[in-house]
């Protein structure tokens, strides 16, 4: 199949539904309405299900509900809507069910605003809802990316029994890019069967219970104990980045998403001026990579987190860099997103005058 | 010997938590003597509710899901799109369907979701430990109305039933209550009653029962079941809300 | 090759298509494209825009500081994005639509009165393609195949509006070649 160009939010339905999701539950909001629109269209053309629930509440429970049935689901939403789900998305993570979650992330706090933004972050990668539980948090840069993670993060739902979400943005979602779907796996061909599932029992002995309740405290540590080396587990085998230009660079940027391609062009702009810029690009948010930090610690002389949000990825840089080199922070918020040529000042800014 | 009297297949052998004289269990009984009756307990999917019957999922010999609160009639319609072959229904009491669920429980009937729906309607949160419920009745002491339910403060309670019935989604809608013998098998055909409406893919089913809560309401539990009948009875008038099959009807 | 196009004009004139015109385009003559366009509000009959980048290297920031190319569909477009051009930039003027000039000197500046052109034709919606023809007619951005191929893209289940589209095109060109542009 040849490249086609698409949407963010269009190439992520495709990839959805390529990767063998059949069911989607959904709730209108913007600017994630093209994966919505795309369902409803597509759904019904591959024997699949495309339901537009009440609410976001409703919405990640129907999740729960297939997700815990056997399917592989898919949920997309943007931040107002996201924060709803949070109650639906623990019990999901505590009852061990696989299901994917995209946030086209927007401005926030409250109703906030619809242009593009990071501010979730700490929402999806540091609980979200309550109780002791991690979300896999993959984000992609480009559309072909965003394709490729998800139909990489159904895989990782699956292995681990656990949610993945897929963090983007509103440019994300709305910039057409080409696509290439041939690299993706056909999901009828490697989903394994999940004998966990209730299926109805049918000739199975015993009944199959999805549950995140547990009332003994002694059991619920264990649970809580299992879910952890489960993390951890992730935390080894699924830790995902890219770095750009680090080899010898004096500054490294740290940007995920919409903001690392502008980070890209700021690396392309401080050349010109003799400054070598280097970019570490975390692809998987949660676990944060923080290998590329003990590559580059040694030898860079600072570290500058750029993110569309008041400053949020810049607490996990830290705990990366643990003290050994400075870290800055620069960022816009509300929907706003930086200017290479203001990201390039504030380099010159924390070089202290250096050119 | 002749075997006269034998447990339903239904149920697992795990002890039920209910207090003396709480009629959840004679429900989940019927509930369970229904499903293996029309022989969908190897296809059944239930779904449990957070309240009193939170351990349901511990007591129905079926694959369970224990959905969040309210969320129940969520859950089951995600199980029933995955599976629509299958017998899905949630169990839950007044708080989780009426106050915190209203929505889901609604929209599950406004798309005519074929699930069944069972509804334990006592007029209190039990679990919590006696606070009042959207159902609980004007003048109605509880843990939150001290000085019973007033209108002005707490206004009305809810009637589902009447609600759901007007809802074109909506196949099979009947309160019955367990505060007798008579009552008791008038249940559990109400029951079978909406199980079945959802085996011929009818759409959408409830039954409300009208139980008792001997222990949050004070009472004993004889006088517990002559609540229901005194008091409960007369504001939830018992009855067939909606049946859009006369075939459902004669199953019965 | 790295080019960088605003279009921008208001709602019902077609700027989303012009965009996804050269994107596929790009695209199919192996380039690397993004089209970015706006959202919200302001694509319910206020002014819309659409950024496309058409470049031999990976595309960074899809959003466009610095263009190449503006192509002003109606006055506020203008006013908004004439100063996003780099010097020696060029900048298409809807010139049926706009009766000011620039202010900046430092770039090439090209009329076309693409409204009055589309309604000689018989078709106003049709001034879109007018311009992407003035444009292609300026600058070899993308292969002729590619931009006819692109029309029948966008124009996926409308298949009658491709010729008249194609012909819109093809006078753009022409409406360059007798050249009104001023510098």
């Amino acid at each position: 199949m040849a490249k086609v160009l698409m949407k963010g939010n269009e190439a992520l339905a495709e990839a959805a539904i390529q990767a063998g999701c059949r069911h989607y539950f959904g709730y209108p909001i913007t600017p994630q309405n093209e994966v919505t629109a795309y369902m409803a269209k597509r759904m019904p053309k591959v024997g699949g299900v495309f339901l537009q629930a009440e609410s976001e509440v409703s919405a990640i429970n129907m999740v729960y509900g297939a997700g815990g049935a056997g399917a592989r689901v898919l949920i997309t939403s943007s931040s107002p809507g996201i924060s709803l789900m949070q109650e639906g998305i623990s019990y999901i993570a505590g009852a061990e069910i696989p299901c994917v979650i995209a946030n086209v992330m927007r401005g926030g706090p409250g109703l906030g605003g619809i242009q593009p933004s990071q501010s979730d972050y700490f929402q999806s990668t540091k609980g979200g809802g309550h109780g002791d539980y991690k979300l896999i948090v993959l984000a992609p840069s480009t559309i072909q990316e965003m394709a490729d993670l998800v139909q990489q993060a159904f895989d990782i739902a699956d292995k681990y029994r656990n949610p993945v979400m897929i963090l983007g943005d509103g440019m994300l979602g709305q910039m057409m890019e080409p696509v290439d779907f041939d690299n993706i796996k056909k999901g009828e061909n490697h989903i394994e069967e999940k004998t966990w599932a209730t299926t109805g029992m049918g000739t199975r002995k015993k009944k199959n219970i999805i549950n995140s309740l547990e009332l003994d405290p002694q059991m619920l540590e264990k649970h809580n104990i299992e879910l952890f080396k489960k993390y951890e587990k992730a935390s080894k085998e699924e830790v995902r980045y890219e770095m750009t230009n680090c080899e010898d660079a004096e500054i490294i940027l740290v940007a995920y998403g919409t903001i690392a391609r502008v980070a890209k062009n700021v690396i392309e702009l401080a050349k010109r001026e003799n400054i070598n810029v280097g970019l570490i690009r975390p692809i998987s948010l949660w676990p944060f990579p923080v290998e590329p930090f003990e590559k580059t610690v040694n030898y860079v002389k600072r570290y500058l987190s750029i993110e569309m949000s008041m400053g949020q990825m810049v607490e996990d840089v830290k705990l990366a860099v643990n003290g050994r080199k400075p870290v800055y922070f620069y960022g816009r918020a509300g929907g706003m997103v930086p200017e290479p040529a203001a990201i390039l000042e504030e380099i010159r800014k924390i070089s202290g005058g250096a050119k | 010997m002749a075997v006269v009297f034998q447990k339903t297949k239904g149920l697992t052998d795990v002890p039920f938590h209910y207090c003396p004289g709480c009629t959840h269990g004679i429900v989940h009984r019927l509930v369970a003597e229904v499903m293996e009756e029309l022989g969908v307990l190897d296809k059944a999917i239930g779904v449990a509710p957070v309240g009193c019957a939170v351990f349901a999922y511990e007591y129905f010999n079926c694959d369970m899901q224990e959905a969040a609160h309210g969320r129940a009639p969520a859950v089951a319609t995600g199980i029933k799109r995955v599976h629509p072959d299958r017998v899905v229904f949630t169990y839950q009491g007044d708080g989780d369907l009426a106050a915190i669920g209203t929505a889901e429980t609604v929209h599950a009937a406004a798309r005519g979701e074929n699930i069944t729906v069972v509804f334990i309607n006592n007029a209190i949160y039990g679990m919590t430990g006696g606070q009042m419920a959207p159902t609980s009745l004007i003048g109605q002491e509880t843990l939150t109305t001290p000085y019973g339910r007033k209108p002005g403060n707490n206004g009305y309670p809810v009637k589902m039933c009447e609600m759901l019935s007007t809802l074109d989604g909506a196949s099979y809608i009947e309160r019955v209550s367990v505060y007798d013998v008579k009552h008791v098998l008038q249940a559990k055909k109400a029951i079978k009653n909406a199980f079945t409406a959802q085996i011929n893919k009818k759409g959408f089913s409830m039954i409300e029962v009208l139980s008792s809560c001997p222990t949050n309401w004070g009472l004993s539990p004889n006088e517990a079941l002559k609540w229901i009948k005194d008091k409960m009875e007369p504001y939830y008038p018992l009855g067939v809300y909606k049946n859009t099959l006369e075939e459902v009807k004669q199953n019965g | 090759m790295d080019e960088k196009i605003i279009f921008a004009g208001f709602g019902g004139q077609g700027i989303m298509s012009m965009g996804l015109i050269m994107s596929y385009a790009g695209m199919m003559d192996g380039k690397n494209v993004s089209w970015l366009p706006s959202y919200g509000p302001e694509m319910r009959g206020g002014t819309a825009n659409c950024h496309v980048t058409i470049s031999d290297e990976p595309v960074g920031s899809p959003i466009i500081n610095e263009a190449t190319i503006v192509v002003a569909m109606n006055r506020p477009s203008l006013e908004r994005f004439e100063k996003d051009l780099v010097a020696g930039g060029i900048l298409l003027i809807n010139s049926s639509l706009i009766d000011i000039g620039p202010q900046r000197s430092d770039i090439e500046v090209y009329r076309i009165p693409a409204n009055d052109i589309a309604n000689q034709m018989g078709n106003l919606k049709i001034a879109n393609s007018i311009m992407v023809g003035a444009l292609m007619s300026l600058k070899n951005i993308v292969s002729e195949d590619a931009v006819v191929n692109a029309f029948k893209k966008v124009f996926e289940g409308k298949e009658k509006l491709i010729p008249i589209n194609i012909q819109a095109y093809n006078r753009g060109k022409e409406s360059i070649n007798s050249q009104f542009a001023v510098k």
